[in-house]
């Protein structure tokens, strides 16, 4: 188990697949509560480690977010506050419609939102 | 010197025939050749092919990839270098391109796929790709295949049906010749001591599926930023493995006729110096966005540069990357101009970019992705018009009874591109 990093997470998949080696903490939460969820942690002293928007597959399109924050706070990192807000502010640009797909559709946005995390992995590691 | 000759031959139609020819501008396609190509592939079970010409009724979608086919005649290397032909430096030489024609892959990758090309109408004004001869390759995968190997398989399919047309150019003369020529560093100073010594940063998609840039082949994510000389893109030595947010993705043929790196040579030698371009990538973990921003900043001190211009790929994230970019840029004291698109919102009332910075003050926009249109009911889709209700830029109401599509410009291919390979301007 990697102490490094933690996932904050909406998504059953980052879930299933990380969770055995990761600290995953997932909550059936909406795409815009996930990120003021990590707004939260980041208030608390807790670093970024991957942008809350990645990816380009909209806010309010797909229902998914993952993001990586450091496993210990410390002090109140102003750049990560940042970007937060920023993200969270940007949802408000989007129509929502994260409810308007066939059910299968929800697979295929589950999955991307897993590639955009997994693709941070092999930096995370070498350095946590 | 690093000399490439690039040979246009003009493509006014293409057409099915019995055999794969180039004849009196004509590109005539042996169906059953092609079919070929794309089933070497066994996670393809089947493809059609159709021809889409400009101001016919005819709606593309979803699209992956749009590519120019090109032939390597003279020189190192081959197209598409590390993809499909081996790994060599490409960039000198003599090439041959197909104009005025494109390959398109189209078909659905996942559920919630963009892209939309019109060949007439108020959607044809907003892609360029409207103008061209279309050559569409729809993939059906075999059952049960995950999305990233159907997103190679048809990646790869595009490609190889582009060489195979491009290969059809080899022996022929063309109708038009230009030529680009680049200078090592010592001695472009040397032949341009007056002039600013000028470059290209190119940012490139690099987060996950649907999200991805290669370069000679090698995933970008994993790279540094680098520098190279500009004709490697005209070989095809980027391509692309993206086609989330159509409007300001870089197809593989932005790439290959990347607008920014012709206007630069266009002045290079008159009244600037274009030394270099140097790539760098938009990843997904911050650390790296640090990193690649550092290399990019260092490399522009290096090269003893007085100014760049900044090119950025799609929206949100990569905003973080072009602001940082820029920032330690013009702290080690060379000018940048940036280019990026803007979500500002229906109404354009909203702040365009997820992240903003003073020193990010010449900034050249691509257009409002969110500004709203309504296209026509055309005669024929090629593709499947499943999933207009549900791409970006669409909702529940998009495809009306009527058979007329309300969308967001951002679901069109190349609508606010980045490179300013677009028809949006404010004049």
């Amino acid at each position: 188990m990697n102490d490094g990093f933690l996932i904050i997470t909406n998504n059953t998949l980052v879930k299933e697949k990380l969770g055995e080696n990761y600290h995953v903490e997932y909550e059936d939460l909406s795409y815009e509560d996930t990120l003021r969820k990590v707004r939260d942690r980041v208030y608390l002293g807790h670093k970024l480690l991957t942008h809350p928007l990645s990816g380009s597959v909209k806010p309010n399109e797909t229902p998914y977010k993952s993001v990586m924050i450091s496993m210990k706070p410390g002090e109140l990192d102003m750049r990560s506050m940042e970007i937060i807000e920023n993200a969270i502010h940007a949802c408000g640009k989007f129509q929502f419609k994260s409810d308007k797909y066939k059910p299968e559709v929800y697979d295929d946005f589950r999955l991307i939102d897993c590639t955009l995390l997994e693709s941070a992995l092999p930096s995370a590691e070498c350095w946590t | 010197m690093i000399r490439l000759e690039m040979g246009h031959i003009f493509i006014k139609d293409i057409q099915f025939a019995a055999e794969s020819k180039i004849e009196d501008g004509v590109l005539y396609v042996s169906e059953e050749a092609v079919k070929e190509i794309v089933l070497e592939d066994e996670k393809i079970k089947s493809v059609k092919f159709d021809i889409a010409r400009p101001g016919e009724s005819v709606r593309i979608t979803p699209v992956k990839d749009v590519i120019e086919p090109r032939v390597k005649v003279e020189g190192r290397g081959g197209v598409f270098p590390g993809v499909i032909a081996k790994v060599d430096t490409v960039g000198s030489g003599k090439t041959y391109a197909l104009k005025g024609m494109a390959v398109v892959t189209a078909g659905k990758i996942v559920g919630f796929q963009e892209g939309i090309i019109d060949m007439t109408g108020p959607g044809a004004d907003y892609t360029p790709f409207s103008k061209l001869n279309n050559f569409v390759v729809v993939c059906e995968p075999v059952e049960g295949i995950k999305q990233h190997d159907y997103e190679k398989a048809v990646r790869l399919a595009g490609f190889r049906v582009a060489v195979y047309l491009g290969e059809l150019a080899r022996e022929l003369t063309p109708d038009e010749t230009k030529v680009y020529e680049t200078y090592g560093v010592m001695e472009g100073k040397e032949k341009f001591p007056n002039l600013p010594r000028v470059a290209y940063v190119q940012m490139l998609q690099s987060q996950g599926l649907l999200h991805d840039t290669y370069v000679y082949g090698v995933d970008a994510k994993k790279t540094l930023s680098t520098i190279m000389n500009p004709t490697e893109v005209m070989d095809g030595a980027i391509v692309s493995g993206n086609c989330v947010s159509a409007c300001d993705k870089n197809p593989t043929y932005v790439h290959e006729n990347n607008p920014v790196v012709h206007d630069l040579f266009e002045q290079h030698g008159k009244t600037i110096n274009f030394v270099c371009q140097i790539l760098t990538n938009e990843n997904v973990y911050l650390a790296d966005k640090m990193r690649s921003s550092d290399w990019t900043a260092k490399m522009c001190r290096f090269l003893d540069l007085d100014a760049v211009i900044v090119s950025q790929e799609g929206f949100g994230n990569p905003d973080t990357d072009l602001i940082m970019n820029t920032k330690k840029i013009e702290a080690e004291g060379v000018k940048t101009v940036i280019i990026t698109d803007e979500y500002a919102g229906r109404d354009g009332k909203s702040q365009s970019l997820a992240d903003a910075d003073p020193a990010a003050d010449a900034v050249v926009t691509g257009g409002n992705a969110n500004q709203v249109i309504v296209l026509p009911k055309l005669d024929k889709v090629i593709g499947t018009l499943d999933y207009v209700n549900t791409i970006a830029g669409g909702n529940e109401h998009s495809l009306r009874e009527d058979g007329t599509i309300e969308v967001e410009i951002q679901a069109i291919t190349g609508a606010t591109n980045e490179t300013g390979f677009n028809y949006l301007s404010a004049r």
